[in-house]
């Protein structure tokens, strides 16, 4: 027992959290609006028109057309205009603004893995500066798992082998408790993590107080130079990389596709899934030698890659 | 002299190899009474393991393979066969006029796959344990999951060709055997309600079974289908789970509809206000129920458009469910009302289903959802509609049929006092999982944050009151099998073909062929109670 015994409405922990209870506040008054008179309409009639009680039974009705048409159109209308308001919201909701922090997440049966730009790891434990956008890009290493914030009011499932995101902006400087929401097997319930929200200033600190020899980029080249990816890259024999990220890819079967984190991934671990167009398809999968969290700081070095006059990086 | 009735002959042999519908709805009630038991005791073990925060009670593999046996059972083996296999038996050839349904061997036959189906499932969970929930999500399911999955989906997809068989039943029956004059705008609500549930479980049904198949066939020759290491797509099992697993939900609920319409008029001795309104909003349901099964994907990593259309069409659906809101409730309105036990259970119906369905429209709700999504928000709002508005459906048939059925009369004191106890215990368990829900406690947890504590501890202070009121019926129907008195025709005075033969039916149902030259629901003075 604790001074949290009995809470009954989860803490606000942004400015989208606080529309999304006013959207459920507002739908719960319109709801009571539609609903109320039929608990009403039923305890009167009850009341009534119970048998044995005097009352005027004449001229009963079998149906009326403008009654019906009434109780289907109005709620119906009412119901719309709160569902425009809600799809605002998730379309918010949805859609990261270009300058968000990035973080990568790799879920696993049953932990939270996070990897900062800056190379910084952690595991069940998230720190993000807050008033600032966050994006997470987040695969799961198994099963499906669900990445959930209460204090934010967002969740999103993380799946095997496809890169989801969530983005936030978090207002208060705190600690948050998050969930895993999608049942993943016997420890479902111990997948836990906590969210810490520093200010910009202590969020500095704590980055440099965690600070890695190398930042994800760094570490993703020395990779790059560990698995001999350069030898086809960088000589021609497989697409050049320079300038790669974001850019429209022709592949072999005639389509085209944006080189963007997913294809990256993919391209790394199941490299026959998108072929280039003019190159033989001899790249192996390092699905084995790579786990996602690793394929994650490659895609970060090869994000980085500028366009180059000559194509090689570096 | 009157012929005897559907009980009279006796023996072992003359229950397993009958061919009368409403024998095969008697053996169906003793089914599903058992399984409801079996999931129910399950649900107990639940609700004692969250009254503390730690997973005491049971191991965590233990609370998953509890959650995952009270799933399976009840939304297969009672739910989805209980108003249809149970009431549809005994009531659709009755209510319209027939001897028995189109095809009877087929109809027993199909009892014998739900039986055979849950004994085999039943077995499966209890001895070897499945953890992956009733949902079977993949990859969880087909490469993960240590427990007896292809064993439970074998059972599963057995019982579904029993929901299959018997929808092709009731729909070929009630289109080719109405009695002479049975027009369709003549036809019981019930028959309609029922009617759009086969067609549900006639197209619904294939898919689950096509689906389970395909999660078989991956789990034990590594097809890739649904796990993405071997190049599936673990999306597409959702899509495909709930192209069935929606409807299914619309499979519970249309039938329990069906018999408040039937206990409204009933009580109120008037007949349904809007009949047409009602008649064609099951339809509606039962079409729409087909278009919103995203709406269990918004966060799943589905496109966002899709979620859209999809939320749209989720509102769009709830309107044929509150047409009948509306019309149950006008049709009280001038009506002559006798507060008897089935009146109640309706009542309950009704209180639950408004509450659950409005609820199901704040997870309809875009921005709501990806709060709510896998919390106990949608815990409790599908126990409202699933178990609360259903059940009370069943419970309210089976009082209300029960001296048609057995020819005994049973306590209306006991009954009542049942009805209330259920919408008491039933709030008090599953309201206080709303606030959980929004709070953010996420579903399937075996141990949870000590801020969840109190309304735990409610919610299962609830399901004890909740226990009781389910289990009670048991004893006092039973006992009136012994000393009830004996049923009359016509207990509650109401309209209905049903009430124009003797309590219980003659082995035919009709001395003579009938022809009908009344609408439902007349309640007019000149109206005709006289038998058939």
């Amino acid at each position: 027992m604790n001074e949290h015994f009995l809470r009954l409405w989860p803490v606000q922990g942004s400015d989208y959290a606080v529309s999304v209870d006013w959207l459920v506040i507002g739908f719960t008054g319109m709801m009571a609006l539609f609903v109320v008179p039929v608990f009403v309409a039923l305890w009167m009639f009850i009341w009534r028109y119970r048998r044995g009680r005097e009352a005027n039974r004449d001229h009963r009705a079998q149906s009326n057309l403008p009654i019906e048409l009434a109780w289907i159109i109005l709620p119906f209308i009412g119901s719309l205009v709160i569902f425009l308001f809600s799809a605002r919201l998730f379309f918010f909701a949805r859609t990261p603004p270009a300058d968000a922090l990035e973080i990568q997440v790799t879920a696993r049966q049953w932990m939270w893995k996070f990897q900062h730009q800056g190379g910084q790891r952690e595991i069940n434990t998230l720190h993000v500066p807050a008033r600032r956008p966050v994006k997470l890009t987040m695969i799961s290493e198994d099963v499906i798992h669900s990445l959930f914030f209460p204090s934010l009011r967002i969740k999103q499932d993380v799946l095997p082998q496809r890169y989801s995101m969530l983005w936030f902006q978090a207002e208060h400087s705190g600690t948050y408790q998050v969930y895993c929401a999608e049942y993943c097997g016997t420890d479902h319930a111990a997948m836990l993590a906590r969210l810490v929200v520093l200010d910009p200033g202590d969020y500095q600190h704590w980055l440099q107080d965690n600070g890695s020899a190398a930042d994800l980029i760094s570490q993703g080249e020395t990779l790059y130079r560990q698995y001999g990816c350069g030898s086809c890259h960088d000589s021609g024999n497989a697409p050049p990389l320079a300038g790669v990220f974001n850019r429209t890819v022709r592949l072999a079967d005639g389509g085209q596709v944006v080189a963007d984190d997913a294809y990256l991934r993919d391209s790394i671990v199941l490299p026959q899934k998108h072929l280039v167009t003019g190159y033989l398809p001899i790249m192996p999968t390092y699905s084995n030698l790579l786990d996602e969290e690793a394929v994650q700081r490659l895609v970060a070095y090869l994000r980085s890659l500028p366009a180059t006059a000559s194509g090689d990086p570096k | 002299m009157s012929a005897p009735s559907y009980l009279h002959q006796q023996g072992l042999l003359s229950w397993f190899l009958t061919l009368d519908h409403k024998r095969i709805a008697v053996l169906y009630m003793v089914t599903v009474t058992f399984f409801f038991f079996a999931g129910g005791l399950a649900a107990t073990l639940i609700r004692i393991e969250l009254v503390t925060p730690q997973g005491d009670l049971l191991t965590a593999d233990g609370y998953n393979r509890a959650f995952t046996l009270h799933g399976v059972i009840m939304v297969w083996f009672f739910l989805i066969p209980s108003i249809p296999s149970v009431f549809g038996n005994f009531l659709v050839p009755i209510m319209i006029g027939a001897r028995d349904m189109a095809f009877p061997r087929l109809n027993l036959f199909s009892w014998y796959l739900l039986l055979g189906g849950g004994l085999f499932t039943l077995l499966a969970l209890l001895l070897g344990g499945v953890d992956t929930g009733w949902t079977f999500y993949t990859p969880l399911s087909t490469m993960f999951s240590n427990g007896h999955v292809v064993a439970v989906i074998c059972g599963v997809f057995i019982a579904g060709f029993s929901s299959i068989f018997t929808g092709i039943n009731i729909i070929v029956t009630v289109h080719t055997l109405r009695a002479p004059g049975m027009t369709w705008m003549r036809l019981p609500l019930f028959i309609w309600a029922i009617y759009a549930t086969s067609i549900i479980l006639v197209l619904a049904t294939p898919v689950l079974a096509i689906t389970l198949l395909l999660v078989a066939a991956e789990h034990l020759f590594n097809v890739g289908v649904f796990d993405p290491r071997l190049g599936g797509d673990p999306l597409l099992f959702q899509h495909l789970f709930w192209f069935y697993s929606h409807p299914a939900v619309y499979i519970m609920i249309l039938p329990a509809m069906g018999v408040v319409s039937e206990l409204i008029t009933a009580a109120g001795h008037k007949r349904i206000f809007g009949y047409r309104f009602v008649a064609w909003s099951s339809v509606a349901i039962a079409v729409i129920g087909f278009l919103v099964w995203g709406h269990h994907m918004f966060v799943a990593g589905q496109s966002m458009y899709a979620s859209l259309v999809f939320s749209l069409l989720s509102f769009l659906v709830s309107i044929p469910s509150a047409i009948k809101a509306y019309n149950w409730s006008a049709t009280l309105y001038k009506s002559d009302l006798t507060l008897h036990a089935p009146f109640l259970f309706a009542l309950t119906f009704i209180g639950l289903f408004i509450i659950g369905g409005v609820t199901g429209l704040f997870l309809a709700l875009l921005a709501a959802d990806l709060h709510a999504h896998d919390t106990y928000f949608v815990v409790a709002h599908f126990h409202y509609i699933m178990v609360g508005a259903a059940v009370a459906g069943y419970f309210g048939a089976l009082h209300f049929w029960w001296p048609k059925i057995t020819g005994r009369l049973y306590s209306q004191l006991w009954g009542k006092i049942t009805a209330v106890l259920v919408f008491c215990g039933f709030n008090l368990t599953f309201f206080p999982q709303f606030l959980l829900g929004y709070l953010g406690m996420p579903r399937r947890y075996h141990a949870y944050d000590p801020d969840f504590q109190f309304l735990n501890v409610l919610s299962s202070a609830g399901a004890s009151i909740l226990a009781l009121a389910y289990v009670l019926p048991f004893f006092y129907l039973l006992g009136s099998l012994r000393w009830g008195e004996r049923a009359p025709m016509n207990p509650w005075e109401a309209a209905g073909l049903e009430w124009r033969v003797p309590s219980p039916p003659p082995l035919h149902n009709f001395e003579e062929p009938v022809t009908v030259d009344f609408e439902a629901y007349d309640y007019s003075p000149e109206a005709r109670r006289d038998p058939v």
